[in-house]
């Protein structure tokens, strides 16, 4: 590939400068994207990546600076005009029309028409045209709803090639696809590369943007603090650029010693299939049990079912070897447990409401006092869970949905916290958030432990699994294929071990 | 906790802070009232003469009745619903209330085996008590069957029609206005407190307590709190331990009381109770509550919103008729004024995303 040549840069972000009250959020970057390549953009949750992709499609207007798309000094007003200039992106959280097909998804906005009619024919035969060439095999008429997160994934990004956009923007792509998915995703964006495409990748899976990308930049504190070849870059150097300081370790050190059974576990089956079925497992005092599997092996449902939120067909669970019924999420807290949901906006947060509201909600049992609720109490609560998890808010009414992913999923950590559970089941805990906050989120986790609390993680993540659990539960097509006990036993090849575990039932 | 270079403004609303930002915050923040000191200041333009304490007496008193339903019908709003049947379900609640206090001395009264007044509270406990059971229908629908509620109010609104057309064809002289109240009645409704010339109606205190407690309840108890999260994200409030089911018929048994307490005093100010009772009152409560920011999205709304928005309602209708406009004309001046009101309402929330 010739480097350098000017006709090979499709994307130029010159100095870009935009303040916010009281932050300057892009200072001066620089960005600089070649056709059939893939750039990487890294940094900590507001560092400034999303600023950025928000003023190239025009969401934001920068206030200096200057954007040239192949050498042509561009300002695109929305991003409907910059889609049809040619720079489409794949965001993190899908925007989808789930209740109907996949083709009206894809061609939205833009129907085939013949005779001033939607031409359903020529929709399916371009949509099908589409997927073939990269490869998908989704039926082009199924409702969109009905599909996995991963193929909805797919979908979204074969709707950017519909687009034949030059520059396509991936944000998180990979953050909830299974090992088999990353790898076609990475198919796909090799295909696209081929073509010329010039591909923005936005993640924080440090391994995989060594593997996928030619160029990466990194953003600390709305400024460019590194732009270098991809083979010249390490993981060490990413995390020490990325948060400024040294991160010797991924994972904080598991200082929790695992006390007696704490929750048992028996023959928990689901009653709506697919679910669940038939799995049994014990978790101790103090000890971080993870759950691994693939997509689609239903870990979220066996969490589910233990809390009472989906209906249980049979099965038994005993704290401290007293039987406890968890009919309901209200009975399951009172009893003990905490659920830390999987998808935070879905079913974690309240966008349109302050932090404190988001921070006492499930424990709004303690601050009433003679039937009213005690404003003294709740922001007392509020500002220790603030402090002590290091939440960065303007103040304790700032509408939620103003904070990173990172500061939202720990609000809702907190607000768990507040209702001094002894078993917390974590979905996912630290999905979609960056490297330092993630980092927190274990101390976090490991804190607790010491705390003699018990801890269910489910995790795709197979460091994190690895990093922090003393135990490792592996789920495949609904079944328990086998627990790994890290903590006594070293498995050389843990991660073979679970992948080999996680297909058994497949 | 490290990562003190992260500065903590950074996650604060990230919009620019202009001048003219500023200023246009400002409008949309206070729209309301600005719509409603502009409609005022229009019509005192027009004719000076409607500067008077008795017609800012006159519009409070017409508003506290559909206040004190439109009170009631905010917290189905707020749980991402609606109530179609406030209206009838007012109606009838009000029918009932005037066959109790019928005079005496009133030969063709609905009940002749009443000799002597009853205690007004009889009348009051059960307008209370059908318009709860109504409500209490419609939240059932609501969280147990899991209907939209502007089906199930829809169903009921029938009903209560039904039901009051019924009541009123039963008399024994056939179907007529129930009407000849007597005073002890027409007194706690109608009455004031004589503040030298001038006399305060008792209506307005009583729409004012009514907000008041609702206030109370909206911002001060738990009920409030989880009627707002199951508005806002009901998966994420049934996750976070609040019974979905159970707070939802709270706050429709909460409106019901309201309603009961609204057919009441409606059927004293009205002072005539015949099948066209309540016709409408759902729409006009509705659009009160649209006007004073109660989101249809669900989730979002205030009490003194609410009581702003019924009261800027109500200064439309009556100035409109101060004014003599063509009573055609006034719907659809009034229809305009909803729209404008509640597009400026909504850029709040749009221009934040």
């Amino acid at each position: 590939m010739g480097v350098n040549a000017d006709s090979d840069i499709v994307l130029e972000m010159i100095d870009i400068e935009k303040q916010f009250p009281g932050v300057k959020a892009l200072d001066r970057v620089r960005l600089t994207l070649r056709k059939g390549t893939v750039h990487s953009l890294m940094g900590e949750n507001g560092a400034g990546k999303s600023t950025l992709m928000k003023c190239l499609f025009g969401v934001y207007s920068e206030d200096s600076g200057e954007i040239r798309m192949e050498g042509r000094p561009v300002r695109f007003e929305n991003p409907r005009r910059a889609l049809d200039n040619g720079i489409a992106m794949v965001h993190q959280e899908l925007n989808q029309v789930l209740r109907r097909s996949v083709m009206e998804n894809v061609w939205l906005g833009r129907f085939p028409k013949k005779y001033g009619f939607i031409s359903h024919k020529k929709m399916y035969d371009d949509t099908k045209r589409v997927f073939e060439e990269l490869e998908i095999k989704i039926d082009p008429r199924v409702i969109i709803g009905s599909l996995s997160v991963s193929q909805r994934q797919m979908v979204e990004i074969a709707k950017a090639v519909s687009y034949n956009a030059k520059i396509l923007v991936l944000d998180e792509p990979t953050s909830s696809l299974t090992n088999e998915e990353v790898r076609h995703l990475f198919n796909i964006i090799g295909k696209l590369r081929a073509r010329g495409v010039g591909i923005i990748y936005i993640s924080h899976k440090i391994n995989e943007i060594l593997q996928i990308s030619d160029e990466v930049t990194i953003m600390r504190d709305g400024q460019r603090v590194a732009a270098k070849k991809a083979s010249e870059l390490t993981t060490d150097e990413i995390i020490r650029l990325m948060v400024g300081r040294d991160l010797t370790r991924q994972f904080p050190p598991n200082t929790n010693t695992p006390g007696e059974t704490l929750l048992e576990v028996k023959n928990i089956t689901g009653k709506y299939k697919p679910t669940c079925e038939n799995v049994s497992f014990s978790l101790r005092k103090g000890e971080i049990l993870g759950v691994a599997g693939l997509v689609g092996s239903r870990r979220t449902e066996l969490l589910e079912n233990i809390f009472g939120v989906a209906a249980r067909e049979s099965g038994e669970i005993y704290l401290h070897g007293r039987k406890v019924e968890n009919r309901n999420s209200e009975e399951s807290i009172k009893n003990g447990f905490a659920l830390l949901t999987e998808e935070r906006r879905a079913t974690g947060i309240f966008p349109l409401q302050s932090v404190q509201f988001n921070t006492i909600l499930a424990n709004l049992r303690a601050y009433v006092n003679k039937g009213l609720l005690s404003d003294k109490s709740m922001r007392g609560d509020t500002t220790r869970i603030i402090e002590t998890l290091g939440v960065k808010t303007p103040g304790q009414r700032t509408h939620i949905r103003y904070l990173s992913g990172g500061n939202q999923q720990k609000v809702i950590l907190g607000r768990w916290l507040l209702t001094e559970p002894e078993v917390l089941l974590l979905d996912e805990p630290t999905r979609g958030i960056d490297v330092g906050a993630k980092y927190e989120i274990y101390q976090l986790i490991i804190q607790l432990t010491s705390r003699g609390k018990g801890i269910v993680m489910v995790s795709s993540e197979m460091p994190e699994l690895i990093g922090i659990c003393d135990r490792v539960l592996v789920m495949s097509g609904g079944k328990l294929a086998g627990i790994l006990d890290l903590r006594n036993n070293k498995h050389e090849n843990a991660q073979e071990e679970i992948m080999r575990l996680a297909a058994k039932y497949v | 906790m490290e990562n003190a270079n992260l500065d903590p403004k950074k996650a604060a609303d990230p919009r620019p802070q202009t001048d003219r930002r500023l200023w246009t915050d400002f409008l949309l923040n206070y729209s309301l009232y600005i719509i409603l000191g502009l409609m005022i200041v229009v019509v005192i333009i027009i004719n000076p003469a409607f500067l008077s304490l008795t017609n800012f007496t006159k519009i409070l008193t017409q508003a506290s009745t559909r206040g004190i339903l439109a009170l009631g019908l905010a917290g189905m709003i707020v749980l991402a619903g609606t109530d179609l049947s406030a209206g009838r379900i007012l109606g009838c609640c009000a029918a009932v209330t005037a066959s109790l206090v019928q005079s005496v001395t009133y030969t063709s009264r609905m009940y002749p085996n009443i000799e002597s007044d009853l205690p007004v509270l009889v009348p009051l406990a059960l307008s209370i008590a059908i318009a709860v059971a109504f409500c209490l229908l419609n939240g059932f629908g609501v969280a147990k069957l899991h209907l939209h509620a502007f089906i199930i109010t829809l169903g009921t609104q029938l009903i209560a029609f039904g039901a009051l057309c019924i009541y009123i064809d039963s008399q024994k002289g056939g179907a007529q206005a129930l009407s000849s109240f007597n005073p002890t009645f027409l007194n706690v409704v109608n009455g004031g407190f004589k503040i030298g010339g001038f006399t305060l109606p008792f209506l307005i205190i009583y729409f004012l307590i009514a907000a008041a407690c609702m206030w109370v309840i909206w911002n001060k108890t738990a009920l409030g709190k989880n009627m707002f999260a199951i508005g806002g994200n009901m998966e994420a409030a049934a996750v976070s331990g609040v019974n979905v089911t159970r707070n939802i018929m709270g706050v429709y048994l909460i409106a019901g009381v309201l309603y009961g307490c609204a057919a009441f005093l409606e059927a004293g100010r009205v002072q005539s109770v015949n099948t066209g009772m309540g016709l409408n009152y759902e729409l006009d409560a509705i659009s009160g509550c649209v006007i004073g920011g109660v989101s249809f999205s669900g989730g979002v709304g205030t009490i003194p919103g609410v009581v702003i928005g019924v009261i800027i309602l109500q200064t439309i209708n009556f100035c409109l008729s101060y004014l003599s406009v063509n009573p055609y004309l006034q719907y659809i001046i009034k229809g305009l004024i909803i729209i404008l009101a509640v597009s400026i309402d909504v850029r709040k929330y749009l221009s934040k995303k």
